[in-house]
């Protein structure tokens, strides 16, 4: 009895130790974003300021592009986070139930693609995106997001199918729906969890991609928020409180995004599908 | 309602097969079973009827129709699975509306016919649930409903029974027999159930090794089995083999068992003198006899099971087992005297197929 008591304590203090450390830094972030920039460095190490400010706030929101870098990224990462979303689910679900001639290459390209460093692969993917018009625009970057992504959350995607009986579909294909329709009414429902993980994952990733958005993208109008988060960075100095209250600021599509999908993350909805 | 033919039906993964010329024709109405051991491919042909595999070779008809690259969604037929397959996310009267929907019918056609179904099965109590929060027994039924309200041209089923318990199994073996009364309608199902095959069937396949063994109706299969392998599998406890070499005299066969014990046959079986041979009997069928007829057999074991008693008999180095329901054999021990009917043997040739009484 007090042997499970303690289990018990011990396994929530180290889940508390855990969270702890790691929100920590984000802890961090909101502090340095609200402390004035005179106090930034007068008052040494504490856990929050003696006066606090929304200052910083103002002004980023007020006086920098950053309204700007904030709509782009939120418009590439959900395009981003749809594409694949939707080609992973696609090509997932013909890995997980297809036999077809050529499956294992592919499988073995798709791996290898995931093989690279990125830095590998600026220089000739700019060069052929220049020539399209690519670079310097969104929908460059979706593109180049969505080939980077596809692979992985395929994999994901797949083995998320491969959790669901094949016999829900041909049940479905019986009962008379063809294989798209089974797939659509009985198969994705059931893959909701799947999907809010991919889609939190790409959107995520895409959020906060800095190397192909820096190298791709040049001046303001284009730019996503990690980019624009460089713009403090002056070559004297960092404006750290103005940098910080942009970072929290980015952090809000991204909390918003997984309280919305969470719901699925959570649900074990295959749970009954055969006999139990 | 339908009828459907297999003609030299066959499937190969890859280059391995898995059946061979598989002819049959079910006729209109009729309920045929599958029976045969694990991995002999009754799931197999099943599913090729019901179109998710496809067919290597043969025709497949239904209603004089070719389907062999029918969709399955096309073929107008339903099925029940042994996992149930009942869509998780959807209530119990949405399952069984499904196809119905899929089918655009009217909201009142689905309700009279989900309605009409689920009375039948005593489902109305859990039309709203999930299919988690339903038992075994009721998931098994949701299964079966959802396979009748549309009224299809065939019924498939694959093993529907065997995740229940053995007396649901019972209830629910009866209440699919008068529902096929009842309905009427052509099915096919599969099972590992002995009683399942004989109590339900119009006619039994028997199948083996990716090939059909023998059909006929259940009792044709129990008097008649076509092979060493149909004898063996039809009937509990399996029927005893012994084996032995023909002999002929005057017209009337006898086998020399390698015990020495020669057991006559009482007519002529036409098979060259000193064949081998294997008789069969089965232990129902053997006689425990007053003393001083028959032979002796020396009692083993004695297993009760409640209607009657098997006795695990010796006679000169070969076992074999007798059933009765007479209870005073519980009390067996040492010798009895057994006699076996001579109506009763069958007798198979050295290839395992059956001589047949007409075969002169
Ligand atoms: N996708 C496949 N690839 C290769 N072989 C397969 C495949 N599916 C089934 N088989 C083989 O086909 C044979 C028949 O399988 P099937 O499922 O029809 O057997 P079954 O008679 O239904 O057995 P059980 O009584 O255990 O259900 C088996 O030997 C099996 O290994
Ligand atoms: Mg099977």
């Amino acid at each position: 009895m007090t042997g499970k008591l303690i289990g018990t304590i011990a396994h929530r203090g180290a889940i508390l130790v855990y969270i702890a450390f790691a929100l920590f830094p984000l802890f961090w972030l909101l502090k340095v974003s609200v402390t004035p920039n005179d106090l930034l460095y007068s008052e040494g190490v504490r856990l929050w300021p003696s006066r606090s400010t929304f200052d910083h706030y103002h002004f980023v929101i007020e006086n920098s592009a950053f309204p700007t870098f904030f709509k782009n990224s939120l418009i590439v990462a959900s395009s981003t986070a749809f594409a694949v979303t939707v080609f992973s689910s696609l090509a997932g679900y013909a890995l997980s139930r297809f036999r077809f001639r050529g499956k294992y290459v592919i499988i073995a390209l798709m791996l290898i693609t995931q093989m690279f460093p990125l830095v590998m692969l600026v220089a000739p993917i700019f060069k052929m995106l220049s020539p399209l018009g690519l670079t310097n625009s969104l929908t460059g970057l979706v593109i180049v997001y969505t080939a980077f992504n596809v692979p992985f959350a395929t994999f994901l995607m797949q083995s998320f199918f491969d959790g669901i009986p094949k016999d829900l579909e041909e049940a479905a294909m019986i009962d008379g729906a063809s294989r798209f329709t089974a797939f659509r009414q009985i198969i994705l429902p059931l893959t909701l969890p799947g999907i809010a993980a991919t889609l939190g994952f790409v959107f995520t990733a895409a959020w906060s991609e800095l190397l192909f958005a820096l190298m791709l993208i040049s001046g303001n109008a284009s730019a996503t928020f990690p980019v624009g988060l460089l713009t403090f960075v002056s070559k004297f100095s960092v404006d750290f409180g103005q940098m910080m209250a942009a970072g929290v600021m980015a952090l809000i599509p991204a909390c918003l995004f997984f309280l919305l999908i969470q719901r699925y993350l959570v649900q074990g909805l295959t749970a009954g599908a055969v006999k139990g | 309602m339908a009828s459907i033919e297999l003609h030299s039906v066959g499937k190969s993964y890859g280059d391995h097969p898995v059946l061979e010329g598989v002819d049959l024709n079910i006729d209109d109405g009729e309920f045929i079973v599958l029976v045969g051991p694990s991995g002999c491919g009754k799931s197999t042909l099943l599913r090729m009827i019901a179109g998710l595999e496809d067919i290597t070779s043969g025709t497949l008809a239904i209603d004089g129709q070719r389907v062999n690259d029918l969709k399955p969604k096309d073929r107008d037929i339903a099925m029940v699975f042994q996992s149930y397959a009942l869509y998780p996310h959807m209530s119990v009267a949405e399952n069984m509306s499904y196809s119905l929907r899929l089918r655009r019918k009217s909201k009142e056609v689905i309700d009279a016919a989900v309605g009409s179904a689920s009375q039948k099965l005593g489902l109305d109590p859990y039309l709203a649930r999930r299919p988690k929060a339903l038992s075994g027994g009721q998931r098994q039924r949701v299964a079966m409903g959802r396979a009748i309200v549309r009224k299809p041209k065939a019924f498939l089923f694959d093993e529907p029974l065997s995740n229940l318990d053995a007396r649901l199994r019972e209830q629910m073996r009866a209440e699919i027999k008068r529902m096929h009364a009842e309905l009427g309608a052509t099915s096919v199902y599969v099972t590992h159930d002995q009683i399942e095959a004989m109590t339900l069937a119009s006619r039994i396949v028997a199948m083996n090794a990716g090939s059909v063994q023998q059909i006929g109706s259940p009792l044709e299969l129990y008097d008649r089995p076509a092979n060493l392998f149909v004898a063996g599998f039809i009937g509990s406890p399996g029927m005893n083999f012994l084996e032995g070499r023909l002999s002929q005299s005057n017209g009337v066969s006898e086998i020399v068992l390698s015990n020495g014990i020669q057991v006559s046959l009482g007519r002529h079986v036409a098979r060259a003198d000193g064949e081998m041979v294997t008789l069969g009997i089965r232990p129902e069928h053997v006689v425990a006899a007053s003393s001083g007829t028959g032979v002796e057999a020396q009692v083993e074991l004695v297993e009760p099971t409640g209607l009657g008693v098997i006795l695990h008999l010796v006679v000169h180095g070969e076992s074999f087992k007798l059933f009765s329901t007479d209870r005073m054999l519980m009390q067996a021990q040492g010798a009895i005297h057994v006699t076996l009917p001579q109506s009763r043997l069958h007798v198979f040739d050295k290839d395992g197929v059956r001589i047949s009484e007409d075969d002169v």
